[in-house]
């Protein structure tokens, strides 16, 4: 454990929602190790979309609401900056680019496959069409959707199914070559064979960079993580490997949750 | 036993419009036979709009009435597009609640004023900016245009924010969530997303500034000549046939059904060939 690079720290990180008397979220102190896959698992409402949303600033779409704390992005070199000092929508653009997100439903973009693994590219400058063309079938194939698009590659992303639509998203955010992609429980609307498929890509994704998801399914949870963090009620209850958390959980409310004695 | 009712009737409403629609056209194309079989083709081409001495015949031709009609819609709707779809991005993705609320009601309601007070208002207070800014004598092409174009606005605006804000939420996030500006978000997610209901509101404004009678025939100048100039007065085809109908007789009358059926027609295809292109091509 202790040889595993930080990528992503948060510090006595709290969160009010714009309006709200109560914080969401109080003082969070949790790492995102560098090509693990760290779990967040918690009953409803306890704050786990929140969290993920802070970490790449999506939050601030809408305005009012209220941040403490810090959350550190480590950059290759070892040097950090602290997320949450972010003002300019440059900076937003720049941090999003290097922190992607998944969410619970496909959101394919109305616009063909190819355009939308190309999508994110563009935006951030690359015109060449072969370059494109390069990068959006290395993406497609490392998200293993290669093979039922490369004929279909001009057709509308909105018949593709549902399964392979997340793949799609999954390509799209892994074009930008992201030091952390979040998912927001990524399989939650998908059935079990396309689920298998998406944990497959995410252990493969892991290689390549760092990975943060969000489940209900504790099966998923144990299968695919290294780290795994309990959330109940705004507050991290628990942090551990997940052999840990699962096996030998400090608390009772943990295992509890985990052997569905709740929630 | 309701239900079997209930299908019949919508059977019932359904074949009704349709055989409305085919029975105007009837009407109007046999009432058009007599002017149609004088003049032909070259009505559409003809400047002259004069009955004789004795009422009985005369020449009538179409060509300035449906340039008129062309032109000012042409002009509406060149000013309307852009500045409605500017008003509804604006209320879906730029405007704070205590803005966009207020204003949001504002266009409803502008919407809902009939178009003679659009016409009143035009003829005192907008026709004299329009001359003292473009020159001509106030009535005309351009001030029937523009104030077109202002009755059509709030209505496009207001259908096409309706389907901006049909884009979900989570989509527009993804597309933030991948780095996309603003601006990168509304081009690329919420007017495509929402082409169909935009497409739509513009076809039906268009078809409603075809047909305009009321405001236009207070400021299109109601003459029969041809403009030679964006601020001169003509006529429209609604225009005309209001103005005529109720002492025109025999030929002229017939002349007159010709009009009416080539507005009918000429709002037909365009309603339907910008349905069927448009909304038939979308992504599915
Ligand atoms: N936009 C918002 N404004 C105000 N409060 C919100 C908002 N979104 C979420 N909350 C509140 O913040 C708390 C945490 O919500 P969050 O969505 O992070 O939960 P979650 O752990 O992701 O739950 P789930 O498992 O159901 O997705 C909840 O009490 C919720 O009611
Ligand atoms: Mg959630």
């Amino acid at each position: 454990m202790a040889k595993d690079k930080l990528v992503m720290e948060i510090k006595d990180f709290s969160f009010t929602y714009s309006g709200a008397e109560e914080p969401s979220l109080r003082k969070i102190n949790l790492p995102v190790l560098k090509n693990k896959i760290t779990a967040m698992i918690g009953p409803s409402g306890c704050g786990k979309s929140t969290l993920l949303r802070a970490m790449n600033r999506i939050h601030d779409l809408y305005p009012g609401n209220k941040y403490e704390g810090k959350i550190n992005l480590y950059k290759e070199d070892g040097t950090k900056e602290n997320i949450l000092d972010l003002k300019k929508e440059n900076d937003f653009i720049k941090l999003r680019q290097q922190v992607g997100m998944i969410f619970q439903k496909p959101t394919p973009f109305p616009m063909s496959i190819f355009d939308n693994v190309a999508y994110g590219l563009r935006l951030s400058g690359t015109k060449n069409k072969s370059e494109l063309e390069g990068h959006v079938e290395k993406a497609l194939k490392d998200a293993a959707i290669w093979k039922e698009t490369k004929d279909r590659l001009k057709e509308s992303a909105l018949g593709l199914s549902g399964g392979q639509q997340q793949r799609l998203c999954i390509a799209r955010a892994v074009a930008l070559k992201p030091r952390v992609i979040l998912f927001d429980e990524p399989t939650s609307a998908l059935d079990p064979l396309s689920t298998g498929a998406i944990e497959e890509l995410i252990t493969e994704l892991k290689k390549e960079l760092s990975i943060m998801i969000v489940t209900h399914n504790m099966q998923q949870a144990s299968r695919l993580s290294d780290y795994t963090a309990f959330m109940y009620l705004g507050d991290l209850a628990e942090y551990n490997t997940t052999e840990k958390i699962f096996l030998n959980p400090e608390k009772k409310l943990t295992e509890d949750y985990i052997t569905g004695r709740f929630g | 036993m309701s239900g079997k009712l209930f299908r019949n009737f919508s059977f019932l409403s359904a074949t009704l419009s349709f055989f409305l629609l085919v029975g105007i056209f009837a009407i109007l194309f046999t009432y058009a036979q007599e002017a149609m079989q004088e003049f032909g083709f070259d009505f559409l081409l003809s400047e002259t709009w004069e009955a004789d001495e004795d009422d009985e015949g005369g020449i009538f031709g179409g060509y300035i009435p449906i340039i008129g009609t062309l032109l000012s819609t042409l002009i509406a709707m060149t000013l309307a597009v852009p500045l409605a779809m500017g008003i509804a991005i604006f209320l879906t993705e730029i405007a704070s609640d205590t803005i966009g609320k207020p204003v949001s009601i504002a266009i409803e309601l502008l919407a809902a004023i009939p178009s003679i007070i659009y016409g009143m208002w035009g003829l005192f207070y907008f026709a004299p900016i329009v001359q003292s800014v473009f020159g001509g004598n106030g009535v005309g092409l351009l001030t029937a245009g523009m104030v077109l174009a202002i009755m059509v606005i709030p209505f496009m605006a207001a259908i096409s924010r309706d389907a901006m804000n049909t884009t979900p939420l989570v989509l527009k996030e993804s597309a933030y969530a991948m780095g996309a500006t603003k601006f990168e978000v509304i081009k690329d997610v919420i007017m495509p997303y929402s082409k169909g209901g935009i497409i739509g509101s513009i076809i039906l404004s268009l078809g409603r500034a075809l047909g305009e009678t009321m405001a236009v025939a207070f400021l299109i100048g109601s003459v029969m000549s041809i403009p030679g100039s964006i601020t001169d007065p003509t006529t429209s085809i609604p225009v005309l046939l209001a103005n005529n109908f109720a002492e025109a007789q025999d030929l002229e009358m017939s002349s007159m059904y010709f009009l009416a059926l080539i507005l009918f027609v000429v709002s037909f295809i365009i309603i339907s060939v910008a349905k069927f292109y448009f909304l038939g091509r979308k992504v599915k």
